[in-house]
């Protein structure tokens, strides 16, 4: 152990990783990090799906232990052993995928891993929730069911049970996929105001503009490797777009100015043609803690791409499961190529090509137990070639697979490997490669490009454009408005369960799409 | 797109590397079963001792008259043939992720069903089709018992575990109705139901007193494990068990295949019910109840749900439940001690795999 020199570890450090090495079985996920992690800093972490930024997490959260190296907290050698002994390490995590318990309501999730011989203490979680939720002016329905909020509000409830902890350190996975650019910004003012307190935030994100506007120090990870760090020093000295730049030069190795910024092809949607997808009056009745749909209407034509925005959990995932018929409507047409297809099963309405890719990838997108190979077919159990008189193809399954892996650019150690085992953008993409294959009409996307890192986001949208170029209709789902307004033909405004305008996506459309986001007229 | 991605790790350059560890887990996965067993006859010993029973007298008993005697190998594996329809019937429902747990009750509907119509079908048609149809009936008698739970599952989400647990009660009280009053043999004193003669009985293989429902049982679950395995509808209930949610999303039918599970499930109990009377047995007494379907349960969970393993451990099960037999007659312990064992089984089984679990997450700290 003669190898770590002492100057790499900073008496100033909370925790600190020296030289941590952890292998799965066919892929080394980290090579020898070292990671200095400070009070009063927001250390970024940046890399490509698969880079290994979440199996650094989990050692740190006890989740996992590194197969060589150490972790130092407060500068002594200490193992992290279990979840609950990084909590007591006043380590916090709010991991990419949902920790939280379904089937039970927010604040019983929020006082798990309390003592468990005393009462939950009730009132006084409300006390302290409701001081936190201001501060980051975010409402949290404490009596609602887990399984009943959205992905985006179950982050929001995620983030709240680590500050609830009293954490020193606290650590951000992906926590903005799911935010609206407001919530961002909330998110980001708030880290500011935790890092001055003195804690340390460890933050991943795949967005390079938040990296560079919330960061003090930035770390890139590449094939599991530290490529290389942005002191503070340095970050503070340069402009947001060079700071871009120098990140996208080590994750990539080139240089491009400002890589999101796709010109949007002018397309012209076949003006002519009958709608592909005819929604009308859809209604879906509200439960008690997520809103229904009210009378929802809309058209998409052949070619075109309508988006969906607003803030999380205002109604787009009952919105697109009562299209994929997973939700019962209470009344309104749903129309396919001029066909009704409201009272259709979710099986036939995909054999006459409606497409449905879930944000929820792993709690419904996928059987994570199932290998990679067999989650590409899913949806296509008992379809030739793959399956032959009722009998699994085996060498069929695995060709296509490995065409599928190679064309979506999975990174897996092999086709067998349980797809929960992959990294949340790897996992991505296993779904967006089995919804965009052959016989698709009509496409909707839910947050396609959540969790995906920058080559393999621009990879995606270019996909759907060119789902939509096929003559395709698509409804594009998404907080993201960047990503809206760069794709979309029009763009529909939801909140609360009803649409409150839609807009040509022309020069304008931003600010009208923002004054429609918060109940202002366009 | 002016991006490069690393280049992609080449799906199939590593697949040797699994295939390594594969065989250490399987050595892994032996030991893990093999090392709990051997513990578990170790305490199970020492609670004979406590109750003043020489432990290896027994074991020895239960392994001579269960396993090493010709008379013993021979009822052993006779009595194999149930067990290992129940065993196939619980393969489906578990890896759908449903837990039928009604076995007992449509087994003895089995049972019975074919035990009163088997009598009556040889003597108005060739003896092939008569047991045939017998085996038939008992199938469809069972299928129905399941309907109930199976209907609450599906479109109103009661819990299985509790209603086919209920419907067990009602179905081996019904079953003792039926021998009592219905099918009652009038010749007899004792009620039972009418005798299947011994020559209109599955035949012996070969030379031997083994049924050939031994077969029957061997072909049942083999046929299971390769349709769950490698069949698209297979697919489609492990699905359903290992994640339902993704199963609604990916457009299966999931009521309708629960409905299936269910009847199939069932069916194999009733099958089993049926390969008892008309392999062995040759009618039904009132009150008879074995409670194989109890008694299965442990042995599918040992070979999680792989019909290979199943047919190991379900052989034995035999042979501890016919030496067990043996073994209460002549030293005096009680009939059920090889419940007993079993379980102790499953306990220490689970405290290993606890354990090991632990020793993972910890081995590096
Ligand atoms: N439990 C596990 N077993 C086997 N392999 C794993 C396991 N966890 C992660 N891996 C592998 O380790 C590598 C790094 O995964 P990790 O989740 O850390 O990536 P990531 O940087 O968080 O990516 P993303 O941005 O997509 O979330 C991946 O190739 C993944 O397949
Ligand atoms: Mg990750």
């Amino acid at each position: 152990m003669s190898g770590f020199s002492s100057s790499s570890v900073d008496r100033r450090d909370i925790v600190a990783l020296e030289g941590v090495t952890k292998r799965f079985p066919g892929i080394v996920a980290n090579d020898s990090v070292d990671l200095s992690i400070r009070p009063g800093e927001v250390h970024v972490l940046l890399g490509e799906n698969g880079a290994g930024k979440s199996t650094l997490i989990g050692m740190l959260s006890g989740l996992q232990q590194p197969d060589e190296g150490r972790i130092l907290v407060d500068g002594k050698p200490t193992p992290i052993t279990s979840p609950r002994l990084a909590l007591a390490l006043g380590i916090g995590t709010v991991f990419q995928h949902m920790m939280l318990v379904p089937t039970l309501t927010v604040a019983e999730n929020l006082l798990l891993g309390g003592p468990w011989w005393q009462r939950p203490r009730t009132e006084e979680l409300a006390a302290r929730v409701a001081e936190i939720t201001s501060t980051l002016s975010i409402t949290v329905k404490l009596h609602a069911k887990v399984s009943e909020l959205s992905l985006g509000e179950q982050q929001q409830v995620e983030i709240l049970r680590a500050m609830l902890r009293n954490s020193r350190l606290l650590i951000l996975d992906e926590s903005t996929s799911m935010l609206t650019p407001k919530g961002i910004d909330e998110l980001g003012a708030l880290m500011r105001r935790l890092v001055e307190q003195g804690l340390a935030i460890v933050f991943i994100t795949h967005k390079l503009k938040e990296a560079a506007a919330f960061g003090d120090r930035i770390s890139v990870l590449k094939l599991g490797r530290k490529v290389g760090e942005i002191p503070p020093e340095r970050l503070r000295a340069l402009g947001e777009q060079e700071i871009v730049s120098e990140i996208v030069e080590l994750m990539f190795g080139k240089q491009k100015d400002d890589p999101e910024a796709v010109e949007r092809p002018v397309r012209t949607a076949r003006a002519g043609a009958a709608p592909l997808l005819q929604v009308e009056d859809l209604t879906v009745a509200p439960t008690d803690n997520a809103p229904g749909l009210s009378s929802i209407s809309f058209d998409i034509r052949p070619g075109e791409i309508l988006g969906i925005a607003g803030i999380d959990g205002n109604g787009q995932k009952q919105l697109a499961e009562a299209l994929a018929g997973q939700r019962i409507a209470t009344c309104g047409s749903v129309r396919l190529d001029g066909a009704a297809i409201e009272t259709l099963s979710v099986g036939e309405r995909r054999r006459r090509g409606l497409r449905y890719l879930t944000d929820d990838r792993l709690g419904e997108g996928t059987v994570g137990t199932f290998p990679v190979s067999m989650n590409f077919f899913l949806k296509q159990v008992g379809a030739a070639p793959f399956w032959r008189n009722g009998v699994e193809q085996r060498a069929e399954i695995d060709k296509r697979a490995a065409q599928l892996v190679r064309e979506y650019d999975v990174r897996t150690p092999s086709l067998k490997t349980p797809v929960a085992r992959l990294s949340g953008g790897n996992i991505q993409k296993v779904l967006l490669a089995r919804e965009l294959a052959e016989g698709a009409k009509v496409v909707i996307f839910n947050k396609p490009t959540y969790g995906l890192d920058l080559a393999n986001t621009l990879a995606s949208r270019q996909r759907i454009r060119d789902t939509a170029a096929r003559g395709l209709a698509v409804l594009l789902i998404s907080t993201d408005l960047e990503e809206l307004l760069g794709m979309c033909d029009r763009i529909a405004v939801i909140a609360n369960g009803a649409l409150v305008g839609t807009v040509e996506n022309a020069d304008d459309a931003r600010t009208k799409v923002g004054r429609l986001m918060i109940g202002l007229a366009a | 797109m002016s991006i490069d991605t690393a280049p992609t790790v080449s799906a199939t350059a590593l697949d040797a590397t699994s295939g390594a560890v594969t065989r250490r887990d399987i050595l892994h996965r032996l030991l893990m079963t093999l090392g709990p067993i051997l513990a578990a006859l170790v305490i199970a010993g020492c609670i004979l001792l406590a109750v003043g029973v020489d432990p290896l007298a027994y074991y020895g008993y239960v392994l001579e008259k269960g396993l090493f005697s010709p008379l013993g190998i021979q009822q052993t594996l006779t009595r194999m043939a149930p067990l290992l329809f129940l065993a196939a019937g619980l393969i489906v429902a578990f890896r759908a992720g449903m837990w039928n747990l009604g076995g007992d009750g449509q087994f003895l509907l089995g049972a019975v069903t074919a035990a009163a119509s088997a009598p009556v079908f040889v003597q108005i048609m060739p003896a092939w089709l008569a047991l045939t149809c017998s085996f038939l009936i008992a199938m469809v008698v069972a299928m129905i018992w399941s309907l109930v739970p199976a209907l609450l599952r599906a479109y109103q989400g009661v819990n299985e575990i509790i209603t086919t647990l209920m419907m067990t009660f009602l179905g081996t009280s019904l079953a003792n109705v039926l021998v009592k009053l219905a099918f009652r043999d009038p010749a007899t004193t004792v009620p039972q139901t009418r005798t299947l003669p011994v020559e209109d009985r599955l035949p012996r293989l070969f030379e031997t007193t083994i049924t050939s429902g031994l077969l029957l049982g061997l072909a049942a679950i083999i046929i299971v494990h390769l349709v769950m395995t490698r069949t698209a509808f297979g697919l489609k209930l492990r699905i359903v068990g290992a994640n339902p949610r993704a199963a609604v999303h990916s457009g299966l039918g999931v009521p309708g295949l629960t409905v299936a599970v269910f009847a199939i499930s069932a069916g194999l109990a009733g099958l089993a019910g049926a390969v008892d009377i008309i392999g062995v047995q040759g009618n039904v007494r009132a009150d008879w109840n074995p409670a194989y379907g109890l008694a299965v349960i442990p042995a599918v969970f040992l070979a999680r749900m792989n019909g290979f393993a199943a047919i190991g451990f379900v052989f034995l099960l035999s042979v501890l439940s016919i030496g067990g037999e043996s073994a209460a007659r002549r030293l005096g312990v009680p009939n059920h001690f090889t419940l007993v064992l079993v379980s102790i089984v499953l306990i220490v089984l689970a405290l290993a795999e606890y354990f090991d679990h632990r020793y993972n997450q910890s081995r590096r700290a």
